[in-house]
């Protein structure tokens, strides 16, 4: 059993304020937030979803639709680890034509992206695809990026990191877990 | 169907309810099974469980070998054993078997070493029409817990009354069983379920009517009084329809028999589930199959 001790490098503040910031950077890039869709993957990307199209609606005067992805039938290791409880798929609008903006929690390895891009593809055809993320810890194994990004968080691989929202956790924050020699 | 407990059912219903999802859009389709190969072997007849089990395969990205025992080396007088065998040989992942005999798909699995899955095997059980049909109940009144169903006909020759009896019972509905004395099993008494054979009388009470077909080739025949009795006294005409409540539902297993168990315009109303019932099939089989074969290659 190796000991690990969580330290919080992100409070609920600064989730608060990286989730504003990157609304702005959404809203900046397409000079507003006509045809914007925002598709968070389960499950802490679409609390965090719905907190960039909340923030968003505060100072563009549109309602940024939030979706839902659950990308568990396109994972690639489906055969080597069993199915594991999954959350719905909900797009509340066509995507085709649209941009989307996928949100996560964390991005490392780009696996579940890759996943993500292939089951936005079988749901419609968006005029572009971006990516926005909380944490981006690094250690890609396929060669993607994150278009927004709430925290650049260099991590060893042995490293845990842990995030925690509000409208589901009842506490908000990135914690990094390291272990113990 | 029996040694699945209410927390086994309800995963394979959770699952199949995604699965509803991804056949509603415009690419019914993931790449969950890709790679995999699942075998249908129909040695008895059937039309709408073969292609609703390939339908559920190729939704999943899996690849589907059919087996046709007519034209095949069983009619040169090889075994059921050879023929399993020679099938897992070319590769598969899960067999999905139908049979006459009772207890044949268990026998097969006893050979092989891929999961199977039991498509129906004489009148002993049917699991995945019960999930199929407990799915169309929840998605209809969100729990069975509470409902009252009947199910009506021939009980004693139906594997879906035996598997749906399992389901429905444990997942909280109340079950009667309604037919001619004649038509229920021996060992009803063992069954927690009532009985009746008066169904005017219990038709105000219920949410859900199940009726089953008259299987006039797996001997019906000789124990129905007559046909015309049997339409008479336990057919859903517009009348009995009539006593129904008005929230109830009528299901049907299918292939119906038209003007025998169902009247053909009630067949038609839209609170007739019965095509819900077989778009409810594939996504129910999918659930089945993705549960047998996601962590497959787990060393």
């Amino acid at each position: 059993m190796i000991q690990t001790t969580p330290v919080q490098v992100m409070d609920g503040a600064d989730v608060r304020r990286a989730i504003s910031r990157i609304a702005h950077e959404i809203s900046e890039r397409h000079h507003g937030a006509e045809n914007l869709v925002l598709i968070g993957i389960h499950t802490r990307g679409v609390p965090i979803a719905e907190g960039i199209a909340r923030a968003i609606s505060e100072f563009e005067d549109v309602h940024v639709p939030v979706g839902e992805l659950d990308v568990g039938f396109y994972r690639d290791d489906l055969d080597q680890r069993p199915t594991t409880r999954l959350g719905r798929t909900l797009l509340p609008v066509d995507v085709t034509n649209e941009i989307v903006v996928l949100v996560d929690d964390v991005l490392y390895t780009g696996r579940t992206i890759r996943a993500a891009l292939d089951a936005i593809s079988d749901l419609g055809r968006p005029a572009a695809v971006e990516l926005a993320v909380l944490v981006d810890r690094g250690h890609r194994q396929l060669p993607i990026r994150a278009d927004y990004v709430g925290k650049n968080l260099p991590t060893s691989l042995q490293e845990r990191v842990t995030v925690r929202v509000e409208a589901m956790d009842q506490e908000q924050g990135v914690w990094i877990e390291r272990p113990q020699p | 169907m029996a040694d699945l407990d209410r927390a086994g059912i309800e995963e394979l219903l959770d699952l199949a309810d995604h699965f509803t999802e991804v056949l509603e859009r415009d690419i019914p389709k993931v790449p969950a099974l890709r790679g995999a190969t699942v075998a249908t072997l129909f040695f008895e007849t059937s039309t709408r469980t073969r292609l609703s089990f390939e339908k559920a395969a190729k939704a999943l990205s899996a690849d589907v070998l059919n087996f046709n025992p007519s034209g095949s080396s069983l009619s040169k007088g090889e075994s059921l054993k050879d023929t399993v065998l020679t099938v897992q040989a070319m590769g598969v992942d899960v067999m999905v078997v139908r049979h006459q005999a009772v207890g044949a798909p268990a026998r097969v699995a006893s050979w092989v070493d891929c999961p199977v899955i039991n498509a129906g095997d004489g009148a002993h059980q049917h699991p995945t029409q019960a999930l199929l049909d407990a799915l169309t109940l929840r998605r209809r009144f969100g729990k069975l817990d509470g409902l009252r169903i009947a199910i009506v006909g021939d009980i004693r020759n139906s594997r879906v009354a035996r598997s749906n009896i399992d389901a429905f019972t444990a997942l909280g509905a109340g079950v009667t069983l309604v037919a001619p004395p004649t038509l229920l099993p021996l060992e009803v008494d063992s069954y927690p379920v009532a009985t009746s054979t008066d169904l005017d009388s219990i038709l105000g009470e219920l949410d859900v009517l199940y009726l089953l077909r008259v299987q006039l080739e797996r001997g019906s025949g000789p124990v129905l009084p007559s046909l015309p009795e049997y339409v008479a006294r336990f057919g859903l005409d517009r009348r009995r329809f009539g006593l129904l409540d008005k929230d109830a539902v009528v299901m049907h297993p299918g292939p119906m028999n038209r003007g025998i168990e169902i009247a053909t315009d009630v067949a038609d109303d839209p609170r007739a589930l019965i095509t819900e019932q077989v778009g409810n099939g594939v996504a129910a089989r999918m659930a089945v199959m993705f549960r047998l074969l996601s962590g497959r290659g787990q060393p």
